[in-house]
């Protein structure tokens, strides 16, 4: 069963058809590639996934749940965690409470026991501490894990909005562009990170790319979008190989 | 490496906290020495509030990052209201500490209430236009308790916005608010040591919240609201959440002040927004989020016009040069890095201007 199903998604600002009629099925634990040339509406889709903007029409389940018309909060709670194009973290906090902000909703204590520090406040700040340091670990983090966000390199601040999105403990995680800016080095290493997220967390992983050699190093599936619309769908190599997304994007 | 870390938090916290105590100790010395003037033992309570105000508007300014220029106005819904319940159950409630704490709590419910009341609305709005509008806020419940007369008799409670006279009330009537007059004979229930309490009780309060999960959520918003949402921060909820309890702590410093006094009123002097300016230029002097910058701020500003007394007419042009002067001593990156060596060299922990 696909995790995720969107049909006929549609949505227009002003006369400019941005999504037009676009149609996605990802299985679990796929790794799933969504690629196309500038301004072909990719973080459109990112954004009409996750709630940003309402779809004008069709519909979006995830995991066999209605999202669409959902907020981003509750599209979040049902298992959709993101990261930006243009890095956002929360830049004045240090590495660590980055991560522990995406737990907030899993591990909770009520304002006044925070106040008072209660012995529920002690024990849940343990686990989510412990919690958080296990996801920094798996991106190398941890050793950064009291630096302000800030003040990490570009790569690493990269890894460290992958961590805090699977801090919410999402069936599906959408990338959007995680390579920008990266060097060969650490766009290798990133390709290794989001396999081995795939397969530790058995994460379904949606990623916005225009490296071609992260996608076709990692992707199983693609799907192309030109003008909105989708050019083409399919297994990785055969997509990559298709005159018409060569013509569109790829170039000869 | 978490130890570390909490050691650390834990460790500026107490140094705050030392701060209060000691400068209380070294005070009450300076009293029964005989080494304080009347003159400044009249500001003790005045301060004790003013710093309560800098750390409650630093909450908003600093933790929530939202400007408000209104917190006047809650001091003096917080003032007012308990100033109001005081003088109601002078004679019922005998014992001045528990008719005082009673008071506490019905000025900081109050204020809280106005926090969330106006916050709804305004919390929407984001920079300028926020603090245009709390700004007007504030002006307005000002001005609207300027205008409220309040009496009770052996009917109950009279109310009007036009005079004494529209009370109708029997004989035996009491006025409360007596509109511009305000509240007068308000027992004078508060004093120096019940401030520092309250200090204390607002950097608790204050400093707990921001090293908490609830914190946490407010910076993240402050940080990158996109980003917040995202991870599914529930972004009214603790942006309201922050300016309600901020509100709250700016009633309890209301009841403070309101309780230092026998005639309450709400003059501009008091409660008009050039106080709420001033407790900003606390907050923004101290350093913004610096919560240990807002009561050094607080306490070196009220003091100064008044330590310049005999300077007359050099009076405010010192003030301003001290007031450029902390500015660039608490946000100049190269007084900060410059503040960092000599606490090295004091073998203490690094202070960084993000420590609270």
């Amino acid at each position: 069963m696909a995790i995720l199903e969107v049909n006929n998604l549609s949505i227009s600002f002003g006369g400019l058809m941005a999504v037009n009629d676009f149609g996605l099925n990802i299985e679990e634990g796929q790794l799933y590639g969504l690629i196309g040339p500038n301004g072909a509406g990719k973080t459109t889709v990112f954004n009409l996934l996750t709630g940003v903007y309402k779809p004008d029409q069709g519909r979006v389940i995830l995991d066999g749940k209605e999202l669409t018309g959902k907020n981003t909060i509750e599209i979040n709670q049902e298992g959709i965690a993101r990261t930006f194009q243009n890095i956002r973290l929360f830049s004045q906090l240090s590495v660590l409470d980055n991560v522990k902000v995406g737990l907030h909703n899993d591990y909770t204590y009520s304002t006044i026991e925070g106040i008072l520090r209660l012995p529920r406040y002690k024990k849940t700040e343990k686990l989510m501490t412990e919690r958080a340091m296990e996801l920094l670990e798996v991106f190398g983090l941890a050793d950064e894990a009291e630096y302000l966000a800030s003040n990490l390199p570009y790569g690493k601040q990269r890894k460290l909005e992958m961590a805090r999105a699977l801090a919410t403990n999402p069936k599906l995680l959408l990338l959007d562009e995680p390579a920008a800016g990266m060097n060969p080095n650490e766009t290798a290493e990133l390709m290794e990170n989001i396999k081995f997220v795939r397969d530790k967390f058995k994460m379904t992983i949606l990623l916005i790319e225009h490296d071609m050699k992260l996608v076709a190093g990692i992707c199983e599936k693609l799907t192309v979008l030109n003008f909105g619309k989708v050019l083409a769908e399919g297994e990785t190599s055969a997509v990559l190989h298709d005159p018409k997304v060569i013509t569109a994007y790829l170039g000869e | 490496m978490r130890d570390k870390k909490l050691n650390k938090t834990f460790k500026n916290n107490l140094i705050t906290y030392l701060i209060v105590i000691i400068s209380y100790a070294l005070v009450q010395a300076m009293i029964l020495s005989g080494n304080l003037s009347s003159l400044m033992q009249g500001l003790l309570v005045p301060i004790c509030t003013y710093v309560i105000m800098a750390l409650a508007l630093n909450l908003v300014v600093g933790v929530l990052g939202e400007l408000s220029l209104g917190h006047a106005g809650f001091m003096c819904v917080g003032a007012f209201s308990s100033a109001f319940f005081s003088k109601l159950t002078l004679e019922a409630i005998p014992n001045a500490g528990l008719r005082f704490f009673l008071a506490l709590l019905i000025g900081a419910v109050c204020a809280a209430i106005f926090g969330i009341i106006i916050g709804i609305p305004v919390l929407r709005l984001k920079g300028d236009y926020l603090a245009i509008v709390t700004l007007a806020f504030g002006e307005i419940i000002k001005n609207f308790i300027n205008v409220m007369y309040v009496g009770k008799d052996s009917n109950g409670f009279h109310f009007s916005i036009k005079d004494v006279a529209s009370l109708n009330m029997e004989d035996d009537g009491l006025v409360i608010i007596n509109g511009a007059q305000g509240i007068t004979g308000t027992p004078t229930d508060s004093n120096f040591t019940i401030g520092v309490l309250l200090i204390l009780f607002t950097l608790f309060v204050v400093l707990n919240l921001t090293n908490s999960r609830t914190g946490r959520a407010i910076m993240s918003i402050r940080d990158n609201r996109i980003a917040a949402e995202s991870v599914g921060i529930n972004i009214t909820k603790y942006k309201l959440m922050a300016f309600a309890i901020s509100a709250g702590l700016a009633g309890i410093g209301g009841v403070l002040y309101a309780h230092n006094l026998s005639t309450l009123t709400a003059l501009p002097k008091n409660f008009g927004y050039n106080m709420s300016i001033m407790f900003l230029v606390f907050v923004v002097l101290g350093g913004i989020g610096n919560m240990r910058g807002s009561i050094i701020a607080a306490v070196v500003l009220t003091l100064l016009p008044e330590l310049l007394r005999g300077l007359s007419d050099y009076r405010m042009l010192i003030y301003a040069v001290v007031l450029i002067a902390m500015m660039i001593f608490t946000s100049a990156p190269s007084m900060i890095e410059y503040r960092e060596k000599i606490m090295a060299k004091f073998g203490k922990n690094k202070v960084s201007k993000e420590a609270e």
